[in-house]
């Protein structure tokens, strides 16, 4: 049995359901904890709902010893706490998975009937004096099922309980103690075995912390932001880190007043940024054009999450890309990265501020639920990586002949970006105004102005920014699969796959999406006839902007999603093996 | 001290002749000159409308954001540099109507900075309609048979907030304006100057003759005192918003007093170099 469990990616995916209040996320993250310290590449996606007690929740492992991005189509070991656990991961189940299931729950409904365990996690938990320690007992048998060793999660359980007092690690230390007996006891020691893992130091983290770290090495001192699911960990971690660096983070009254307030001291100087999702984005939209009108830098991070409207708040959805690329009314210069990792969204996080800077205009990161709360097994970051390039901000300026006069904060350059003074900087004194503007900032509606003023904002990004896209393949690929942000995982899985088979498979990804890199698009899908493209949107955002933007006429295959859910690798190989 | 002038840019008004902005201009100048700041210590924003075009008549570091948001701005700005004096400046619409959320949270919040809302209760820039400080009856272009609504008690709903500095001056008397404009750039916290303005092109029924008329100088009545939130209160209520000086100072601790770590060199002016033992640090919590 071991041997066709582990498939063909030498791995296991591990799975715990039960009631949100359950300690389920708690449960997934000592697991996840300790096997990161053992080595082990995780990646880890925690379903829930828009509620705090009650409502299902479960917390999916992939664990493997080699490096992942993306969830598995195979669950092999579920351990079920309430009944939603059983009845709505049936296609996921395998033959040889196997099934922990409390004893009082029914399990008819699961389809591997052969494979479930019935164990009595409340009876154990209660046996210890509180029922609540069944996540414990769960993770006990979870322990012994995979033949790892109860004291490797001594520690980890001891820290994160001791602030709850030394009752509750006692009762915890038992509960794994107990469900590790009992699972020997009936025979389940070493049944569905993980390989030792490489002991090496990597990070276990989402991409929310990642993107708030990447700001910090970036000189992010400054966060607005208003609380909203998936974006809210950012604030949260900035909140606690930023008074210790000289910071400050900000719960402001509304995602309007978030904007503008980091609009203010971005002006000001500092490098500022704000967090949101969705309904967030929209409300921004103003001041994302007042950013760009009076180009002023500020940093917007979307976590995107299911539309339209308050839409799914908790679950996965790419698809605020043609709001955030053309969100605001006018013309702005504008900048939008889609992070392709939990690592990349550390460093594309920190070249947003470079951007911002450089190009004085908005940027937005664009992640999605998949990236900000799923974890994924990260090489530590260098900061060596992160250059902080301030652009043209003045610290100093010298005395303008006429001191009636504003500094000319618009002139124009060969580059179309003009030099920024410090506010509080002497003889830098200017005006901004998201009136059009002449060269000193003041309102004008001359048309021959305005035509240079728009033609000086547009212009100075340049067409295509280094970096925006990446290849991974062979060359003149019989097939292509084109996708951007945090597809990434499962499209470069699915490519390998495809390419197991013995397809001629490349994979083209986007990085940084606006400004629209179509040259490098076009250069890379010149060769290749059959063009997938991969998004989780119901409309197709991004063959909409291909067919917009490039002049050839490709008839690309869309490959969507807009369930709520990521891809997983398989699907994808799926639905191209079913088209070729 | 730099001379009141020097405070002007050399840009033109393109306010009405007889406008109460001008007033609220000139005393500006004059208070940045006696408490001798200079143009580049200074940052004002303001927002959309007659009197938002302020920022651009001043020389100070000037700016003019969309409709409403000029107190997050100015929030920003200040917190990002303690070291500038913050005007945040706009009128009744761009306050009381579109931005009215942003006023009780900057309350709240208590950052040093300055508003200024010039009150004229009429939409001027868009030519004149009802706005939520005019009168329950005003007739205006979108109030046809009158207007149905209640008007905003910008004064009450200050107090109520909790503010730590409330003052309501009149453009018709420019020296208790001046006056008023300084203590609230002194005062350390949030500080609201609502001026009584006139609008001489639209709004026909509240001149400044009908201010003039219905205006109760609390300066003048020597009983009363501007330390007691429930008097002042009272007092507002009494003379229906219609009371002008200083109404309520009480000395707090304001929101950058409070930032637990914040440093003596203010965030614009901080080292941004990305330190590797700074990252090693924080990555701990993650391995």
């Amino acid at each position: 049995m071991n041997n066709d469990i582990k498939g063909e990616f030498g791995e296991i995916t591990w799975q715990i359901g039960g009631q949100q209040g359950e300690g389920i996320d708690s449960t997934g993250d000592i697991l996840a904890s300790t096997l990161n310290q053992l080595g082990y590449y995780l990646y880890g996606y925690r379903e829930f709902s828009s509620r705090i007690k009650g409502g299902h929740t479960n917390y999916r492992l992939r664990i493997s010893d080699n490096p992942i991005g993306a969830t598995s189509h195979k669950l092999h070991l579920l351990i079920a706490l309430d009944q939603e656990s059983l009845s709505t991961q049936n296609h996921f189940l395998v033959p040889s998975s196997i099934i922990v299931s409390d004893e009082n729950l029914n399990v008819n409904s699961t389809k591997v009937r052969h494979n479930v365990v019935k164990a009595p996690l409340t009876r154990l938990a209660e046996g210890l004096g509180n029922r609540v320690a069944k996540n414990m007992i769960a993770l006990g048998i979870s322990i012994a099922i995979m033949n790892l060793r109860l004291a490797d999660f001594e520690d980890i359980i001891k820290q994160r309980f001791s602030k709850k007092g030394s009752e509750i690690v006692t009762l915890n230390l038992a509960g794994i103690e107990s469900g590790f007996d009992w699972a020997c006891q009936n025979e389940l020691l070493g049944k569905l075995p993980v390989k030792v893992g490489d002991k090496k130091k990597r990070l276990f983290m989402a991409g929310n912390q990642a993107a708030a770290l990447g700001a910090i090495m970036a000189g992010c001192r400054f966060l607005s932001a208003y609380p909203i699911t998936p974006a809210t960990e950012i604030m949260e971690y900035l909140g606690r880190q930023l008074p210790d660096i000289g910071g400050a983070a900000i719960q402001t009254e509304d995602e309007i007043a978030a904007i503008n307030m980091a609009l203010g001291a971005g002006y000001a100087g500092a490098r500022a940024m704000t967090s949101t999702s969705g309904p967030g984005l929209s409300l921004m939209m103003e001041t994302i054009g007042l950013s760009g009108m009076t180009e002023t830098p500020v940093v917007i991070i979307d976590a995107q999450r299911g539309g339209p409207s308050t839409g799914l708040p908790t679950k996965h959805e790419q698809s605020d890309l043609l709001s955030a690329i053309f969100g605001t009314h006018g013309e702005v210069p504008k900048i939008v990265i889609t992070p392709t990792s939990v690592s990349q969204c550390f460093y594309q996080t920190a070249n947003a501020f470079n951007l911002a800077e450089k190009y004085q205009c908005p940027v937005i990161v664009l992640s999605d639920v998949a990236l900000s709360l799923g974890k994924q097994t990260v090489e530590p970051f260098d900061a060596g990586k992160i250059k902080v390039d301030r652009g043209q901000m003045l610290f100093e300026v010298d005395p303008i002949p006429d001191e009636n006069t504003f500094f000319q904060r618009y002139g124009y350059t060969a580059s179309g970006v003009s030099p920024r003074p410090l506010p509080g900087t002497k003889n830098g004194v200017h005006f901004v105004t998201g009136l059009e503007h002449d060269e000193i900032g003041l309102p004008a509606d001359d048309p021959a102005l305005r035509t240079a003023m728009m033609d000086k904002r547009l212009n100075k990004i340049p067409d295509l920014l280094p970096g925006s896209t990446f290849y991974h393949g062979p060359d003149n690929p019989d097939y292509l699969l084109v996708g951007y942000g945090s597809t990434y995982g499962p499209i470069a899985e699915a490519r390998e796959m495809l390419a197991n088979d013995g397809l001629s498979v490349g994979h083209l990804h986007i990085l940084i999406i606006w400004p629209f890199p179509i040259a490098e698009l076009d250069y890379n899908m010149e060769t290749t006839k059959n063009i997938f493209i991969v998004e989780n949107n119901a409309t197709g955002q991004l063959e909409g902007l291909l067919d917009m933007y490039s002049p050839y006429d490709r008839k690309t295959k869309p490959i969507r999603k807009y369930n709520g859910q990521p891809f997983v690798p398989f699907e994808i190989y799926e639905q191209i093996k079913g088209r070729l | 001290m730099i001379e009141p002038k020097k405070f002007r840019s050399g840009v033109r008004p393109n306010w009405c002749p007889g406008c109460g902005d001008f007033s609220v201009l000139n005393a500006l100048t004059r208070s940045f000159s006696d408490l001798d700041l200079a143009p580049h210590q200074i940052t004002t924003v303001s927002g959309i409308g007659c009197s938002g075009r302020i920022s651009g008549y001043l020389n100070t570091y000037g700016f003019h954001g969309v409709h409403g948001r000029a107190l997050p701005v100015a929030q920003g700005v200040k917190l990002a540099n303690r070291d500038l004096t913050v005007m945040a400046i706009g009128g009744d619409g761009d306050g009381l109507g579109i931005g009215l959320n942003h006023l009780i949270h900057a309350i709240r919040r208590n950052v040093d900075i300055t508003y200024i809302i010039i009150d004229n209760h009429i939409y001027g820039l868009t030519k004149g309609q009802t706005s939520p400080t005019s009168s329950p009856g005003f007739v205006s272009k979108t109030t046809p048979k009158g207007s149905l609504e209640n008007t905003i008690a910008p004064l009450q709903l200050a107090l109520s907030a909790g503010i730590g500095f409330l003052a309501q001056g009149f453009t018709g008397n420019p020296k208790q304006l001046m006056n008023l404009i300084k203590a609230g750039i002194r005062h350390n916290g949030f500080s609201l100057i609502v001026v009584l303005s006139n609008c001489v092109t639209y709004n026909k029924q509240h001149t400044l003759q009908w201010f003039k008329e219905n205006i109760t100088n609390l300066d003048e009545d020597n009983g009363y005192s501007p330390d007691n939130r429930q008097q002042a209160l009272i007092a507002v209520s009494k003379h229906e918003e219609l009371a002008t000086g200083l109404i309520y100072q009480e000395e707090k601790q304001s929101y950058q007093d409070l930032l637990p770590g914040h440093p003596d060199t203010v965030l614009v002016k901080q080292d941004l170099t990305p330190e590797q033992e700074l990252l090693n640090q924080l990555m701990q919590a993650f391995y």
